[in-house]
């Protein structure tokens, strides 16, 4: 069944290719949109559960073997991602039809959102299934430009400058990664990164912390943490709603998940653990301190973005199964929670008329259904027991606690502080928005269904997590396992090594 | 294999004009420090390759053939970059046509937020950077109702 491989890679090509042409006929290309994501979505879920039977499912693209060929692997892990992030990007395609049905007036050109987002996908999907870091470098690439244009949609002054600074950003975080590739190449002599396990256990110290140096910096602007993160609240607030869910949810999750899989594969037990967990205490307190001083919803909830990365920073930075599984858990968890923020305040937007604190009011008794859509996720990413946020920052508290030594007990307390000023944020913006009597009548347009139905899917989602957090936690377990004996990964991609 | 000190040196230069001009403010500026730099990393990787003759099958023997690894990269990388300076300077153009101007601007509601703090806390407290234009640090009193809820 590897032939399953390349389809998450190959159906958003081929469709993006489809919508493309069809470029007057918009029913025709929501039709190729939806079906194809769909499809991902269903190959994805296939993936999981044979990366869960069978091991790692590994394809040499044209039948050229490593290192004159890349490999595209499909372990647990990147399974794991591929479904989460498919099953996002299809409820916010829903979300982002009805949206352009309701507004009617063609303000974005919708004729090439379609190819656009099946592109970003299709990035999203080859960086997740890359066995090497040449094809991670490519898959980096393909999302990147996807998103530029996704950003600068309509060409509007404010989009235009926010577009400026991000795309400045991450073409200097793509070169650095190309810097660091052409050092890696130099060094080691392959890319393919089963072969680079054992080439790099064999690079002198200094020479390896300088290669995990440059991959952690180019990756660290990608994920937004702390001293790299000022892009973020500047340019993710003004895409409109659904693009700024799809790139809360994939697109700093992609860095984070390359940090996991070069870390735990390349540099395991090096100098960089101090740093990272140094690091990460610094993007939870910084990132949440910003986010309690704003007055803009999508503003307030890019820096809790910020800061929830954080966490993920801290399982990655302890290197303990525990910590590990924890993190994994919480990505999936985050990137399901951030999704919804974010599509239930461009429903807000809707309903209120605009996402600025001072200018909304009684929300919760001019649409109950909304108050709900809002609260639900918001207490799930304050960290309220019994949701998923709960279960994943008790996973990582405990794998600190266990730890032991004194960063690990400071990040226990920043995470604990962390969470409490997230329910801090999380309860201004509920009184402001939602409770206090209404400053300003807002216009009181009705929601559509189609942006409704899918924010409600993806609440379920959340709160599902929350029920099989069981099996999902297990899941997490066996890939951080996976990961952390390397053996396992690369024995899937090269049989024939020692 | 070691490489030629001043592929080296020509690698850092690039590499240093690159940066020097990806500071400046003029987003054609900044576009050419990106092309720099872009070919700044393309020569460091070919720098990780052996070099010899070209690495065709039949025309060069086996040992004597160059490392085709790096050109292959070298290739994927200039398309990118060719698609990126296309797209800049596309943003570039609309920044001109909107504004008047290509500058890449600050964070409005950063600098916004840090004029809210010094109106509750008192004058110095958020630090400012002034730019040359004195247009930017000035408070315009657009931006959100003075009765800011807290």
């Amino acid at each position: 069944m590897t032939f399953l491989v390349p389809l998450p890679v190959v159906m958003p090509l081929l469709g993006a290719a489809l919508t493309l042409m069809m470029a007057g006929k918009p029913r025709a290309q929501r039709t190729v949109s939806l079906s194809v994501l769909t499809g991902t979505l269903l190959v994805s879920i296939a993936l999981l559960v044979l990366a869960t039977t069978d091991g790692p499912q590994v394809v040499a693209v044209g039948g050229w073997v490593a290192p004159l060929g890349i490999v595209l692997v499909a372990d647990q892990l990147a399974a794991l991602m591929l479904v989460v992030s498919t099953a996002m990007t299809v409820c916010v395609l829903v979300y982002s039809i009805g949206q352009g049905m309701a507004d009617g007036h063609e303000e974005t050109p919708l004729s090439i959102y379609h190819p656009t987002y099946l592109i970003l996908t299709a990035g999203v999907t080859n960086a997740f299934l890359a066995g090497d870091l040449f094809n991670l470098y490519v898959g980096f690439e393909i999302l990147l430009v996807a998103s530029y244009v996704l950003l600068t949609l309509g060409g509007t002054e404010n989009r235009i400058r926010a577009g400026t600074t991000y795309v400045i950003v991450s073409l200097v975080s793509s070169l650095i990664f190309l810097t660091a590739i052409g050092l890696v190449y130099a060094a080691t002599g392959t890319l393919n990164l089963a072969q680079l396990v054992g080439r790099v256990d064999a690079l002198p110290d200094e020479l390896r912390l300088l290669l995990q140096g440059m991959l952690l910096l180019a990756f660290g602007i990608k994920a937004a943490v702390f001293p790299l993160s000022a892009w973020l609240p500047d340019s993710y607030p003004t895409a409109p709603a659904p693009v700024t869910a799809v790139f809360a949810g994939l697109l700093t999750k992609v860095g984070v998940y390359a940090i996991i899989r070069t870390e735990t594969l390349l540099f395991p037990g090096g100098r960089a653990g101090t740093m990272l967990l140094v690091v990460a205490l610094l993007t939870m307190l910084v990132g949440i301190l910003g986010a309690v001083a704003q007055s803009d919803i999508k503003r307030l909830l890019s820096f809790t973005l910020v800061s929830h990365i954080g966490y993920l920073l801290f399982g990655v930075g302890l290197a303990t199964q525990l910590g590990l599984a924890s993190a994994i858990f919480y990505v999936v968890h985050h990137i399901t929670i951030q999704t919804t923020l974010f599509l239930a305040t461009g429903l807000i937007e809707r309903r209120g008329g605009s996402t600025a604190l001072d200018k909304l009011g009684g929300l919760a008794r001019l649409s109950p259904v909304l108050a709900g859509l809002f609260f639900i996720p918001a207490l799930n990413l304050a960290g309220i027991p019994p949701f998923s946020g709960f279960i994943g920052k008790a996973g990582l508290l405990q794998a600190g606690a266990a730890d032991g030594g004194i960063l690990a007990w400071a990040l226990v307390g920043g995470g604990v502080l962390t969470s409490l000023l997230t329910l801090y944020a999380i309860a201004r913006v509920w009184n402001l928005a939602f409770w206090r009597k209404p400053a300003t009548s807002g216009e009181a347009s009705p929601l559509p269904r189609l942006m409704v139905a899918p924010t409600l899917a993806l609440v379920a989602f959340g709160v599902g997590l929350t029920v099989a957090a069981g099996p999902l936690f297990s899941v997490s377990d066996q890939a951080a396992d996976f990961l952390i004996e390397r053996t396992g990964y690369v024995q899937a991609v090269r049989p024939e090594d020692p | 294999m070691t490489p030629n000190l001043v592929y080296v040196i020509v690698v850092g230069v690039l590499f240093a004009a690159g940066v020097s001009m990806l500071l400046e403010r003029s987003l054609t500026r900044i576009l050419m420090g990106l092309i720099l730099l872009g070919n700044g990393a393309n020569l460091l990787i070919l720098l990780g390759g052996r070099a010899g003759n070209a690495p065709i099958v039949g025309t060069t023997a086996e040992n004597e053939m160059s490392d085709p690894l790096p050109q292959i990269m070298i290739l994927t990388a200039i398309v990118i970059t060719l698609g990126m300076t296309a797209f800049l300077l596309a943003l570039a153009y609309r920044s001109w046509a909107l504004n008047g101007h290509d500058e890449v601007q600050d964070d409005v509601e950063d600098r916004r937020i840090m004029l809210l703090a010094e109106k509750d806390e008192g004058p110095g407290t958020a630090d400012h950077d002034v730019s040359d234009d004195p247009g930017i640090s000035a408070p315009t009193g657009a931006g959100g109702s003075t009765a800011a809820p807290r």
